[in-house]
């Protein structure tokens, strides 16, 4: 088991109740462990929430985590993953002065390239999006500081596994 | 009950009746076989309070003198009884009194179900008068909790809640309830709780782990076991003990097991941890099998990890998957209900003994003798000792009693000395160590077990933590006997000033009042013994008597509990003096 800390991410499957949030954000808490990203959101299943959880830890941690997040009488089901058994996008926000989109050609070729989109313009200010990985939104935003940027704002990371998550399988046993 | 509400469901057998919230919740505690609680009123839960009223000859409610001690009844009355123990309280200073005893029943995993009144839901979130949020503040402290804000989720939320105080592992849960929703009339009808989507309470037994961990017991030439409460909480004790017989296995306890086989069976070595027994906490990094049932390797026990039975191979039955190698890595870990997995290994294992092995555990406390228990028990030096009085309770009750302890010196003492006959006769605040725990926890072991004799036995610290616990006592005629070792210190802080701090008594002095005035005050018969001569009819008058006693028992002021694990040190550092 490897003893180095890297980014794992933690998913998990819960009942869709008040509550859990503060259930879990207490584990990593407990433990002094700062939270990278969270995003929660509807899951495969039906009345299932899930929770999508980075953190920077040592593979032994990451395990005791998990026992204790299943270990809540709410959760499912959680899993961890390191970044190559998982496929991620997180999304980000610019806005940015609309004189610059007209001043600055560059900016429409980092659109481009970074294959950005600009989702709306108006007098004042125009708003570009971009999900991908990590780097590639971190790539992005150094591009645009540059020419100053008004707001910049990340989601959570969003992440599917490559190898199947047995869940469905889990629940529909527990129906049976 | 107004027949008139009455409604007849036609297509089930069972009626709906139109009741109001607060009525609900006492059918819910009926319908769970709840037949006392513990509690204290106020404005958020008057209408449930209203509806005890009615309801007075099914369902006791003892009102404590503070909402601490409710809590802790309800653990006592658990603790000894393995039911649910419920205790009641209204919304904001009510609530967060609860949590004290809440934390200590999560960590020492005692079923309870907490019941709290909590202000009108349109006044919720608004800084309202006695508005807290204890479902937040809770939260960490709980197995599960939840805000009911409608009558109609009352019934459910009251059967999820007992099903998973009981159920698996045990532990506290609260339900915290709107007063709009206890005035609400809505359709009653119960249905108790059979399981919850999200929650597997008992792991499924893996035989082919329980035949590797047989395997290697067998194979073991000095194994040892460890036990803990799960053997307790399994109601595993009669295959516990199968197989330690069977097996020949020396076996040691925590505190929160002591009694689970008693403690004079020849193959009982002691108790492990910081003031364990010498031979069971120096031979942990002797044996070469450590079996560890229903117990966490919790750091009292265990002291420095680096160091814990680093040459054995390990054996882990729990039914807590969190438990696995959280503190201690596992070679074989059985995960499952301790009565069926007990059971399953038993047949697997081979009749055994290890004379020699037993023979160092044997030596080991003969040298504990000479140094620490001979002066105990025996004490040629003026000024009474602790365990002397633990040595008179057990020759009086037989080593039969029920023995509930506060926190500190005395705690160790007793746990110690006392002689445990039966199981669930040591009720004590292991995990969170929560003085002010003894006296409400004995009246609540008392009220589950009438027919047994039980002694709480505290600190002068502790004592006054809770002593006014004394009015409930009182009140309800509560027959618990009371003693108090009183060495006007707070003894187990002071004892670690002296051995680690210079001396340096930092507020641990204390001047004590007229206790046996107090306990006269409250009508409670009591007595006070300052000389060894006066001992042993003091006991024999406190056994004797009908009805609640208390005992003062002036000890020697500067006594150490011994053996001892310093902090951080090895369990083979293990001190004698
Ligand atoms: C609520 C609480 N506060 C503080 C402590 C820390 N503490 C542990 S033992 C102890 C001293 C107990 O003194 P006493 O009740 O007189 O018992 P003794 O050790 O003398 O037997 C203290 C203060 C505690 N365990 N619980």
């Amino acid at each position: 088991m490897s003893a180095e800390k890297q980014l794992y991410t933690v998913s998990v499957y819960t009942e869709n109740n008040i509550g859990l949030l503060n259930r879990i954000s207490a584990i990593f808490q407990r433990r002094h462990i700062n939270i990278e990203s969270l995003n929660t959101s509807p899951s495969e299943i039906e009345s299932v929430s899930r929770f999508t959880i980075v953190i920077n830890m040592t593979e032994d941690n990451v395990k005791k985590i998990i026992g204790q997040i299943e270990k809540q009488v709410e959760v499912i089901k959680a899993y961890y993953h390191t970044e190559d058994e998982i496929i991620y996008q997180e999304s980000c926000i610019f806005k940015m002065r609309s004189t610059l989109l007209f001043d600055e050609r560059q900016i429409q070729n980092i659109i481009k390239e970074s294959n950005a989109r600009i989702v709306t313009v108006n007098r004042e200010f125009f708003v570009i999006e971009k999900s991908g990985r990590k780097e590639e939104i971190e790539l992005l935003h150094r591009e645009l500081t540059v020419f100053g940027i008004m707001q910049f704002t990340r989601s959570g990371r969003i992440a599917v596994s490559k190898e199947e998550m047995k869940i469905s399988t889990m629940l529909e046993a527990f129906q049976a | 009950m107004d027949t008139k509400t009455i409604k007849k469901e036609t297509n089930t057998t069972q009626t709906t009746e139109r009741i109001s919230g607060s009525e609900a919740v006492i059918r819910c505690l009926l319908a769970e076989g709840v037949d006392i609680l513990y509690g204290y009123p106020g404005g958020a839960i008057m209408p449930v309070y209203d509806e005890l009223y009615k309801y007075q000859d099914k369902i006791h409610h003892v009102l404590t003198r503070h909402e601490q001690g409710a809590t802790h009844s309800a653990q006592g009355y658990a603790r000894i009884s393995g039911k649910v123990g419920v205790a009641i309280a209204t919304s904001g200073p009510g609530a967060t009194n609860l949590i004290t005893g809440i934390a200590d029943a999560q960590i020492d995993s005692t079923p309870m179900v907490c019941i709290t009144g909590q202000v009108a839901s349109h006044l919720l979130g608004s800084d309202a008068f006695q508005e807290t949020d204890i479902v937040g503040i809770s939260t960490p402290v709980t197995k599960w909790n939840c805000q009911v804000t409608k009558a109609s989720q009352i019934p459910e939320a009251m059967a999820k809640a007992f099903y998973i105080a009981r159920s698996g592992r045990p532990g506290p849960v609260l339900v915290d309830i709107t007063k709009d929703a206890q005035f609400e009339e809505f359709d009653f009808k119960y249905e108790k709780c059979k399981g919850v989507r999200s929650y597997i309470p008992i792991p499924k037994l893996d035989q082919t782990l329980v035949e590797a961990a047989a395997k290697l017991i067998n194979a073991a030439k000095k194994p040892m076991i460890v036990w803990g409460q799960g053997v307790i909480l399994g109601e595993a004790e009669a295959e516990f003990k199968a197989v330690v017989e069977k097996a020949g296995i020396p076996s040691a306890w925590t505190i929160l097991g002591a009694g689970a086989i008693p403690t004079t069976h020849p193959l009982n070595i002691g108790m492990v941890g910081m003031h364990g027994n010498y031979a069971p906490n120096v031979l942990t990094n002797d044996c070469d099998v450590l079996i560890a049932i229903g117990m966490r390797f919790d750091d009292r026990v265990t002291g420095s990890l680096s160091t814990y039975a680093k040459q054995a191979k390990v054996i882990h039955f729990d039914i807590d998957p969190a438990e696995i190698d959280k503190n201690v890595k596992t070679d074989v870990a059985v995960l499952g209900d301790s009565k069926e997995s007990l059971a399953a290994l038993l047949p697997l294992l081979e009749e055994k003994t290890y004379p020699e092995w037993h023979q160092k555990f044997k030596d080991l406390y003969a040298i504990e003798y000479e140094k620490v228990i001979k002066h105990d028990l025996h004490p040629t030096k003026e000024g009474l000792t602790m365990a002397e009085v633990l040595k008179e309770i057990n020759i009086q009750t037989k080593g039969d009693a029920a023995i509930v302890t506060d926190v500190g010196q005395h705690q160790m003492i007793a746990c110690r000395y006392a002689n445990f006959n039966k199981t669930r006769s040591n009720i004590t605040s292991g995990g969170l160590g929560t003085m002010g725990f003894g006296l409400p926890a004995a009246i609540g072991a008392k009220m589950a077990a009438p027919d047994r004799e039980v002694i709480s036995i505290s600190g002068d610290g502790g004592y006054q933590m809770t002593i006014q616990e004394l009015g409930t006592i009182f009140q309800q005629k509560t027959g618990v006997k009371i003693v108090v070792l009183n060495n006007e210190f707070l003894g187990m802080v002071r004892q670690w000033q002296e051995l680690f701090f210079d001396r340096r008594y930092a507020s641990t002095e204390m001047t004590n009042p007229d206790f046996v005035a107090i306990a006269k005050g409250y009508f409670i018969e009591a007595q006070k013994v300052t000389k060894r001569e006066e001992l042993k009819d003091a006991v024999a008058k406190m056994i004797n008597t009908d009805g609640p006693y208390f005992l003062e028992v002036c000890v020697e002021k500067e006594g150490k509990v011994f053996p001892m694990i310093p902090t951080g040190a090895s369990v083979s550092e293990v001190r004698l003096e």
